[in-house]
C-alpha cells in the first residue's frame, strides 16, 4: 500500500483528498462525516462577516444524460454564526487530530483579518485559506474576486495575514482574470505559504424560456453565478500548470481545485504540480462516498507505476507542457479505421468532410457504410477518432520516421520560417481540396 | 420437432448453449457504466448477498480502473466472476436497481461484474497474496464455492488450507451443475486457477472423506462445504427402469461430456424448481424432439424463477401442470409415465380419481430435489441437523454445534445459489479466525 500522506506547506494530511470550502464543509457534522468516509482534509466553508443568502441558489448544465456536467451557484460565504463554526472546528479536531482542518476566511479590514485569524487559530485550525474568489455577491461589496482581480490589493491583504498568522496560509485564487500568474505573483510577493486554485468562474448557465430570467431564478430575476464542476477542469488544469511552471511561484505548494470527480482527475492535477486536491461539486452530487473511488484508483495507479508517495510523481507532466513553438513540426500521425470494429455510423466521414480536411471517403456502393481514410489528405487532426463512438476503432498511427525533428523556434533561429504557404499538410502540395462545384454534386 | 438440432460437435454444442450473458466489449462497458447513478446506500448493494460495492466498481470501470473494479468485486465475493454470469441478477442486484422504478432497464450489473473480473483473470493480475504463515491448519470437506471462498479468505489470514474433494474437479456444482448457457467449464476453472495461483490453497482431488476423525486430529478446524447429495428417490413404481435419471446426474454428465452424450426423442422432466427448468432447457437444447415439464401443482406454485421457466419455454419445452406421476411404464426400459390429475382445494393438493393417463417418452429426468448427506454428517460427534437435515450453524460465525466444525453453502441453507455459498464461506473463515484467535 503506497503512502498517500502529504505535508502541504506544514499542513499534515493522511491523504491529498480535501473538501473545498463550500456547502459540504458548512458544519462540523458534515466535516466529521467526510473524514469518516475517507477524506483527509476539509477547507471549512468561508468564515467572515455576516451575510444573508437567497433562496434558489444553484443552476446546472445537464449534458445529455449527464446531470451537473457544469454547476453554478450564487451563494455567499457562511451564514452560520462565527462562534458556532469555531466551536465545531474545535470539536472536529478533537475527534480527528491527524486530519487537516483549514479555515477559509473572507473579511475586509486589516483589523478584521487579524482578529479572525486569532479566532481560528485558537479553535485549532491547521491552516488558513484566503478566499479571493467568489465572483458573485461578495465582490459587489469589494471582497472575493474583487480582491482576486486586483493583484496589489491581494498582496496587501496577504501581507496583513502573514503578519498575524502562526499557521500555514493558503491563498485561493480567482480564475476571473487574464493571467493567473498576476495574482499568483502577488500572493508570492505577499509571502503566502501556499496557493489553491481555482475558485468559480463567472457564468450564466441558462435562461428560462418562459420568464426570460437566468438560472437560478430568484423571483423573476437572476445574477451571474460561479461556475464549477467537471466542465471547468480544463481551465483549472491550465491555470495550475501556469503557476507550477512559473520560476517565481513553482516553489510554492499548490492545491488543485476545479471539476475533480474521479481518480484520473486527481492524478492529472498531481501530475501538473498539485500536492493536494480539493473537491466541491462531486461531493455535492454524490456525497462523501465518492472519495472511495478516488482513493482506490489512486492507489491502483501508484501500485501499477511503482510510486511510493505522492511526491514521486508530483509535477511529472510539467516538463511535457510547453509552448507551441517547441513542438516537433516533423511529427506526423494519420487516422486508421479498424474495419472490424466499425459500426458504420459515418460520423467520422461527415465530420472530416464537412468540418475538417476531406480525408475520409465513403463508397456507398453495395450498401457499404464503412469509410476509408485518404492517407495523403489526413492531417492528423484527431477529429474522426474523437467523434467515433467505438472504443479504439479509429486510432492515430505514427507515420514519421521517429528521428527528425524541427520546431518553429528552431526554424526562426535558422531563418527558415516560411514566407509563402508551404505547409506539407495543406491544400496544394500532397493534399487536395475538392473543387467548389463538388459541394453540389448531390443535386444533379 | 424441437427447436434445436442435436449437437454433434463442440461448435454445435456451443451454439445450442450460447452464453446468456456474453462478455461486454469495452464500448458497451463504458456506455453501460456511464448510466450508473452512484446511488447513496445503494439498493443494488443491499440486494447482493455478498454486499459487493456495486456503484464503486461500476464507477471504477467507467474511469478505466478495471483492475480496481475487479479487486472491489473479489474483496466481497471470491467467486465474483462466476457470480456475474450465474447469479439470478433479476431477483438480486439488478432487480433492486432504482432504474426499475422509472421503467428504464436496470444496470447490467452482472455483465459489468464479469467484464471487470474477466479482464483481471485474463491478464493474470495479482490482486491478493497469502498472509504470512500463522502455523494453523484448516481442513475442508468438498471443493464447492463455499469451501473455495472460505479457503481464499483463510489464506489471506495466513492459514494453511487443505481441501478434500470426492470428484476430480473443483467448484462443486458451479462446474458440475450450472446450466452450460450460463457459464462454460473453462470460465469456472480459470477463476479457480486465478485464485489458487495467488493464494495457494491445496485441493486433494478424488479424495472422498468418509470419516472426519483423522481430520480432527490433524487440523485446527474443519469446514464442511459438502453441499447436497444425489437426486432424491421418488419412490415411484418403475423408478429403477433404464432411462430414468436424476437431474443433477443428468446435468453433470452433460457438463462433462457436452455433445458426446445423446438425449432421446421424447423427454419428460418431473419437477417445478429451477433445477427442473435447467434440465428441461438442457434436454431441449440437446435436440430432444419433445421435452415435457410435468409439475404436480399449478404453474404459479412452481418454485422456479419466472425467467427460468420462460427460458425453458423459449427453448421449446412444453408443460403439464397439476399432474402427479404414479408409475414409470415400460419393459425394463422406460417408455412412458402414468400421471394422475390433481386439484388444489383449501390449499391441499388432492388427486382426481379416475383421471389417470399415460404420456409416452424415452427418458424421464427426476428434478425433485437433492437428498441431504445426513449419514455422513450424523457421524460427526455433536453435529446437529435441523428437521430438514440441514447443518445448524450460528449465523454470526457459521460455527456448528461441534465447535471445531464450521459449515456453509447448500449443506446449511438446503440449496440456494453460489453467491450464498460464497458469502457463507467468507463469513465462516472470519468465524474460524476469531475462534482460533480466541482459543489460542
Ligand atoms: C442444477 C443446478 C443448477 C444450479 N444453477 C445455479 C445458478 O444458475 N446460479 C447459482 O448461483 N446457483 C445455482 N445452483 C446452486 C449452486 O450450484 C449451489 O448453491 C452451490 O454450488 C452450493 O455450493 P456448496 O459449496 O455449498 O456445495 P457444492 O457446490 O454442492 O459443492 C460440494 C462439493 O463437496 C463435495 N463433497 C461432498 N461430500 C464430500 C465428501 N464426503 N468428501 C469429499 N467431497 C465431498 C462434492 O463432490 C462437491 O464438489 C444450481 C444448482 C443445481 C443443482
Ligand atoms: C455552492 C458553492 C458554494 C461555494 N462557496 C465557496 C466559499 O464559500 N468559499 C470558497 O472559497 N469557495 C467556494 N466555492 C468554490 C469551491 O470551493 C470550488 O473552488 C469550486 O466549486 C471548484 O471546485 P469543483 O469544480 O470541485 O466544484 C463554492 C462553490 C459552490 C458550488
Ligand atoms: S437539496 Fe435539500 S435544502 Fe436543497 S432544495 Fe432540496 S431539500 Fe431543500
Ligand atoms: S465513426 Fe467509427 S464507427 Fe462510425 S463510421 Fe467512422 S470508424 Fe466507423
Ligand atoms: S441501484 Fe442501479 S443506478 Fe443505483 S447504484 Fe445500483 S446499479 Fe447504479
Amino acid at each position: 500500500m503506497p503512502d498517500l500522506s502529504i505535508n502541504f506547506a506544514g499542513i499534515k494530511s493522511p491523504n491529498p483528498f480535501w473538501l473545498a470550502s463550500a456547502p459540504p464543509t458548512n458544519s462540523g457534522y458534515q466535516v466529521m462525516k467526510a473524514f469518516d468516509a475517507g477524506w483527509g482534509g476539509a477547507v471549512w466553508k468561508t468564515l467572515g462577516i455576516p451575510v444573508i443568502n437567497v433562496s434558489s441558489r444553484y443552476g446546472s448544465i445537464n449534458y445529455r444524460d449527464t446531470r451537473m456536467a457544469g454547476f453554478n451557484n450564487i451563494e455567499l460565504i457562511t451564514d452560520r454564526p462565527l462562534a458556532d463554526n469555531l466551536k465545531e472546528i474545535e470539536e472536529v479536531k478533537k475527534f480527528f487530530p491527524n486530519h487537516a482542518v483549514i479555515a477559509s476566511l473572507m473579511v475586509e479590514s486589516k483589523a478584521e483579518w487579524q482578529q479572525i485569524i486569532k479566532d481560528v487559530e485558537n479553535a485549532g485550525a491547521d491552516g488558513i485559506e484566503l478566499n479571493f474568489g467568489c465572483p458573485h455577491g461578495m465582490c459587489e461589496r469589494g471582497m472575493g474576486s474583487a480582491v482576486g482581480q486586483e493583484p496589489e490589493v491581494l498582496q496587501t491583504i496577504v501581507e496583513w495575514v502573514m503578519e498575524a498568522a502562526n499557521i500555514p496560509v493558503i491563498t485561493k485564487l480567482s480564475p476571473n482574470i487574464s493571467h493567473i500568474t498576476d495574482p499568483g505573483l502577488a500572493a508570492a510577493r505577499g509571502k503566502t505559504d501556499a496557493i489553491s486554485l481555482i475558485n468559480t468562474i463567472k457564468s450564466i448557465v441558462g435562461i428560462d424560456l418562459d420568464t426570460y430570467a437566468p438560472y437560478p431564478v430568484v423571483d423573476g430575476k437572476g445574477t451571474n453565478g460561479g461556475y464549477c464542476g467537471p466542465a471547468v477542469k480544463p481551465i483549472a488544469l491550465h491555470m495550475l500548470k501556469d503557476l507550477a511552471q512559473h520560476p517565481e511561484i513553482k516553489h510554492i505548494p499548490l492545491s488543485g481545485i476545479g471539476g475533480i470527480e474521479t481518480w484520473r482527475d486527481v492524478v492529472e492535477f498531481i501530475l501538473l504540480g498539485a500536492e493536494s486536491v480539493q473537491v466541491c461539486t462531486a461531493a455535492m452530487h454524490y456525497g462523501f462516498g465518492i472519495v472511495r473511488e478516488m482513493e482506490a484508483g489512486l492507489v491502483q495507479f501508484m501500485n501499477d507505476k511503482g510510486y511510493e508517495t505522492i511526491y514521486d510523481f508530483k509535477g511529472k507532466a510539467l516538463p511535457n507542457v510547453t509552448e507551441w513553438k517547441h513542438l516537433n513540426l516533423k511529427h506526423k500521425v494519420v487516422a486508421n479505421i479498424n474495419k472490424d470494429k466499425c459500426i458504420g455510423c459515418d460520423l467520422c466521414y461527415i465530420a472530416c468532410d464537412d468540418a475538417a480536411h476531406q480525408a475520409i471517403k465513403l463508397d456507398k456502393s453495395d450498401g457499404n457504410r464503412i469509410p476509408e481514410i485518404i492517407d495523403e489528405n489526413c492531417v492528423g487532426c484527431n477529429l474522426c477518432a474523437l467523434v467515433c463512438p467505438v472504443e479504439e476503432c479509429i486510432t492515430m498511427e505514427k507515420r514519421d520516421d521517429g528521428k527528425s525533428s524541427v520546431t518553429w523556434e528552431e526554424r526562426t533561429l535558422a531563418g527558415s520560417i516560411p514566407t509563402t504557404f508551404d505547409d506539407d499538410l495543406a491544400g496544394g502540395k500532397h493534399h487536395f481540396v475538392p473543387s467548389v462545384e463538388d459541394a453540389l454534386k448531390h443535386r444533379k | 420437432m424441437g427447436e434445436y438440432k442435436r449437437p454433434t460437435t463442440a461448435i454445435e454444442f456451443e451454439q445450442n448453449f450460447a452464453q446468456k450473458k456474453p462478455l461486454m466489449n469495452d464500448t458497451e462497458a463504458y456506455y453501460e457504466s456511464s448510466r450508473c447513478l452512484y446511488c447513496y446506500d445503494a439498493p443494488c448493494v443491499q440486494a447482493c448477498p455478498t454486499g459487493i460495492d456495486i456503484p464503486l466498481f461500476i464507477k471504477q470501470i467507467n474511469t478505466k480502473n478495471t483492475v480496481g473494479a475487479a479487486k472491489t468485486i473479489f474483496d466481497s465475493n471470491w467467486l465474483g466472476n462466476a457470480c456475474g454470469k450465474i447469479c439470478p441478477t433479476g431477483v438480486l442486484c439488478e432487480g433492486a436497481c432504482v432504474y426499475n422504478h422509472q421503467d428504464v432497464p436496470p444496470l447490467q450489473i452482472g455483465r459489468l461484474q464479469n467484464y471487470a473480473t474477466d479482464k483481471a483473470i485474463a491478464e493474470k493480475r495479482n490482486l491478493f497474496h497469502a498472509g504470512s504463515d500463522n502455523g494453523k491448519k484448516i481442513a475442508m470437506v468438498g471443493a464447492g464455492p463455499a469451501s473455495i471462498a472460505a479457503a481464499c479468505e483463510l489464506r489471506t489470514l495466513g492459514y494453511a488450507v487443505d481441501i478434500f474433494e470426492a470428484k476430480d474437479k473443483p467448484t462443486g456444482l458451479t462446474v458440475y451443475g450450472i446450466a452450460p448457457y450460463k457459464i462454460t467449464n473453462e470460465e469456472v476453472l480459470n477463476e479457480l486457477a486465478f485464485l489458487q495461483d495467488q493464494l495457494g490453497f491445496v485441493i486433494h482431488y478424488n479424495h472422498p472423506i468418509t470419516s472426519t476423525k483423522d481430520l480432527e486430529e490433524n487440523y485446527d478446524a474443519i469446514f464442511l462445504g459438502v453441499g447436497l447429495g444425489p437426486t432424491a428417490e421418488l419412490n415411484l413404481k418403475g423408478e429403477d427402469k433404464q432411462g430414468v435419471v436424476g437431474a443433477v446426474e443428468f446435468i453433470e454428465e452433460l457438463r462433462m461430456q457436452h455433445h458426446k452424450i445423446s438425449v432421446p426423442d421424447k423427454v419428460i422432466v418431473i419437477g417445478g424448481g429451477n433445477t427442473a427448468m435447467d434440465a428441461a432447457s438442457e434436454s431441449a437444447r440437446m435436440g430432444a424432439n419433445e421435452t415435457i415439464l410435468a409439475y404436480r401443482r399449478d404453474k404459479s406454485d412452481m418454485g422456479a424463477y419466472d425467467f427460468e421457466y420462460e427460458l425453458a419455454v423459449g427453448s421449446g419445452v412444453t408443460s403439464l401442470f397439476n399432474v402427479q406421476p404414479l408409475e414409470i411404464m415400460g419393459n425394463g426400459k422406460a417408455n412412458g409415465v402414468k400421471f394422475i390429475k390433481t386439484v388444489t382445494e383449501n390449499g391441499r393438493l388432492r388427486t382426481v380419481e379416475g383421471s389417470e393417463f399415460i404420456v409416452a417418452c424415452d427418458m424421464v429426468i427426476k428434478a425433485t430435489g437433492q437428498a441431504k448427506l445426513a449419514d455422513f454428517l450424523r457421524d460427526i460427534d455433536g453435529l446437529e441437523l435441523d428437521s430438514k437435515k440441514r447443518i445448524i450453524v450460528n449465523t454470526a460465525n457459521y460455527q456448528t454445534t461441534n465447535p471445531k466444525y464450521f459449515a456453509g453453502g447448500d449443506a446449511v441453507n438446503g440449496g440456494a445459489e453460489v453467491v450464498n455459498a460464497a458469502y457463507h464461506g467468507k463469513m465462516a473463515a472470519k468465524g474460524i479466525h476469531e475462534w482460533i484467535t480466541d482459543n489460542g
